[in-house]
């Protein structure tokens, strides 16, 4: 055999053809496989926003509300809560986020977060750890009063949900303000 | 070898009828009949019988189970303790099942053990070797989904954490542990899959058994000495010579087992279980079965999340690369004075790993739990490689009958040694 190669035959052309619309067949076929696994309709309709009066929750008081399965904080902050996260050097940290980009302006006191550790999942416990923040049992990831991460294995903050203000006493959680983002 | 024994002879009409249209009874009898088998062969071989056995104790109590079981999130958790009180026999069939699971791997780790030991993953046993690491995953896969069923606090919470491990995996976890749940955190649809699945595996691990089987009968065993059986004299027959040993570890061996189901049927589980799934309340010291608890003490060692991840399946996964690492032209430990320490420090390394997964990830539990890690992982690419090499190994007998011989058993002693039946 040497280097001439035999040409092309239409043949080979109905191999490679035929070849490939079956290959393009297999994969669309799973498609639906894949995809039956993800959030169905009942699912998703079930994670519609939801709305928290905040006149209940006391200064220092942290409640826990549910959406789409997670729970959410939200925590009504002291003045000292707000200093300790506020003073601390940012470029520091392990996720660099000012405490400012983690609540609403001017809505200082009030910091909602996702409650889920995002080491492994669990759910952290308010007021505890070395920064009075959130502790996670599980592996002992430490949080800071602005729901950062501080020490332990988790890689991140405490995510922040989507949320507004629908006035000074009630949040919509699930909805972005239009306006702000 | 393969050749040397002997075939089956359908002695009925029907018999040998059939043989001539499906060889099953024929297959059967070179299998597990006529098929030789080393005749030093100890006790530690007679545990792939007991795997074998209790797969299928696990499936005829999974299949009942299942009879009575509601796979939903409002109602498993009754369906458990209707089991467990109305059913005639539940409390039986579902202890038989839990503990059935506990008892399925202390057995796999003392076969795994056995086959580190005496070398049985090399040349040729490397694809039996490898099929095996397989079903040790494929079991881990499927006890895993098996504790979530009762949908209790440690069934949820520990669903959340092995779960989250996917979402480790850069820019696309957060969407296949979406993708894993079924929602936006784990829920209804996520037990239904787990339950779907848990049924499956276990049949899947059939399958591979199946090729392990296979892969084990066209290499043969391995044995204690490590040398490959040289001609008759060396082997027995499967029937009745294991059949028997196998047949009375196994009667030992569920003694153990009705222990556990009779006297302490929870000892092995937590107490956090019979407490209803709460997502809003994570159980103050989550720990796995403790089957996972060396890898669960690999993964708090890493600081660091998805490193963390990557070691947890590495440590599993670098068992296939086992034939390899291990450069060793000897295979049993026997002949291996230092490979023979190193293994036992590694058994020990890894049961020490086993109690730190159970302890708190605090201060020196942490520190101890990184040292231990590393030696895990020094053991497979420094020590063994590094032996390999180094170790003055002690001469190898020259057949398996011979290794006998001067170990003070004469032929003939004691009436002649059984050797392979030529019927
Ligand atoms: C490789 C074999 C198997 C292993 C290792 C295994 C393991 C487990 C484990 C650890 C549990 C949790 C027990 C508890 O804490 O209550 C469980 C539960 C369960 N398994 Fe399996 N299983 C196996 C095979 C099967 C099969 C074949 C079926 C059905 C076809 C099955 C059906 C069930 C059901 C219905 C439950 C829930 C009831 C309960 O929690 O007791 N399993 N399994
Ligand atoms: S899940 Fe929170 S530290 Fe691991």
């Amino acid at each position: 055999m040497t280097a001439t190669s035999v040409e092309p035959t239409r043949r080979d052309f109905l191999y490679i053809a035929t070849g490939t619309v079956g290959a393009v067949g297999a994969a669309a076929a799973l498609v639906p496989l894949i995809a039956q696994m993800n959030p169905d309709a009942s699912t998703i309709a079930a994670g519609a926003p939801v709305e928290v009066d905040l006149t209940p929750i006391a200064e220092g008081q942290v409640i826990k509300v549910f959406w789409r399965g997670a729970p959410i904080f939200i925590n009504h902050r002291t003045k000292k809560e707000i200093e300790d996260a506020r003073k601390v050097n940012v470029a520091s940290l392990p996720d660099p986020q000012s405490d400012e980009k983690r609540v609403k302006s001017g809505k200082d006191q009030w910091q909602v977060l996702i409650g889920i550790c995002t080491h492994l999942g669990c759910i952290p416990l308010a007021h505890s750890g070395e920064y009075n923040g959130y502790f996670c049992p599980c592996h002992g990831s430490v949080y800071d009063t602005s729901g950062r991460i501080r020490q332990g294995p988790a890689p991140k903050n405490l995510p922040l949900p989507p949320y507004k203000f629908l006035f000074d006493s009630k949040i919509r959680i699930g909805e972005e303000d239009a306006a702000k983002v | 070898m393969m050749s040397g024994h002997s075939t089956y002879q359908p002695q009925s009409a029907f018999m040998k009828w059939m043989e001539r249209r499906l060889p099953i009874a024929g297959l059967v009898y070179s299998s597990f009949v006529s098929y030789p088998t080393p005749r030093n062969l100890n006790y530690w071989w007679t545990f792939g019988g007991i795997l074998m056995f209790l797969l299928g104790a696990q499936l005829v109590t999974g299949i009942i189970l299942v009879m009575h079981y509601t796979p939903h999130a409002d109602m498993a958790f009754n369906s458990v303790e209707h089991i467990m009180r109305d059913v005639n026999y539940g409390w039986l069939l579902r202890y038989l099942h839990s503990n059935g699971a506990s008892m399925f791997f202390v057995a796999v780790y003392i076969h795994m053990a056995r086959g580190m030991y005496y070398g049985s993953y090399k040349e040729p046993r490397e694809v039996l070797w490898i099929l095996g690491v397989i079903l040790y995953l494929l079991m881990m896969a499927t006890g895993f989904l098996g504790y979530t069923l009762p949908w209790g606090q440690m069934s949820f919470w520990g669903a959340t954490v092995i779960t989250n491990f996917f979402s480790a995996i850069p820019l696309v976890g957060e969407s296949v542990v979406t993708w894993l749940w079924g929602g936006y955190s784990i829920g209804n649809p996520t037990l239904q899959r787990f339950f779907s699945l848990h049924y499956l595996l276990p049949f899947v691990i059939v399958g591979v058994v199946v090729l392990h089987v296979w892969a084990l009968h066209m290499v043969g065993q391995n044995n204690p000495t490590g040398v490959e059986p040289q001609s008759e004299k060396d082997t027995v027959a499967f029937t009745p010579y294991a059949t028997i040993k196998d047949g009375f570890m196994m009667v030992c061996f569920c003694l153990v087992y009705a222990w556990f189901v009779f006297y302490v049927p929870n000892y092995l589980g937590h107490a956090d279980n019979y407490i209803p799934a709460n997502p809003s309340v994570t159980p103050t010291h989550i720990v796995p079965e403790w089957y996972y608890l060396p890898f669960y003490a690999i993964l708090r060692a890493i600081p660091n999340k998805l490193l963390g991840v990557i070691a947890l399946f590495g440590s599993i996964g670098i068992l296939a690369f086992l034939p390899w690492l291990d450069t060793s032209r000897v295979r049993s430990a026997k002949y291996r004075p230092l490979f023979r320490q190193f293994f036992w420090i590694f058994i020990l390394v890894t049961v020490g790993l086993g109690w730190l997964g159970s302890k708190p990830a605090e201060g020196g539990y942490v520190l101890a739990s990184r040292i231990l890690t590393f030696y895990y992982f020094a053991h497979f690419i420094i020590i063994l490689p590094v032996l390999g090499w180094v170790e003055k190994t002690r001469p190898l007998p020259n057949s398996i009958s011979e290794a006998i011989l001067n170990e003070g058993l004469p032929l003939g002693a004691s009436g002649p040694a059984p050797t392979a039946t030529k019927n």
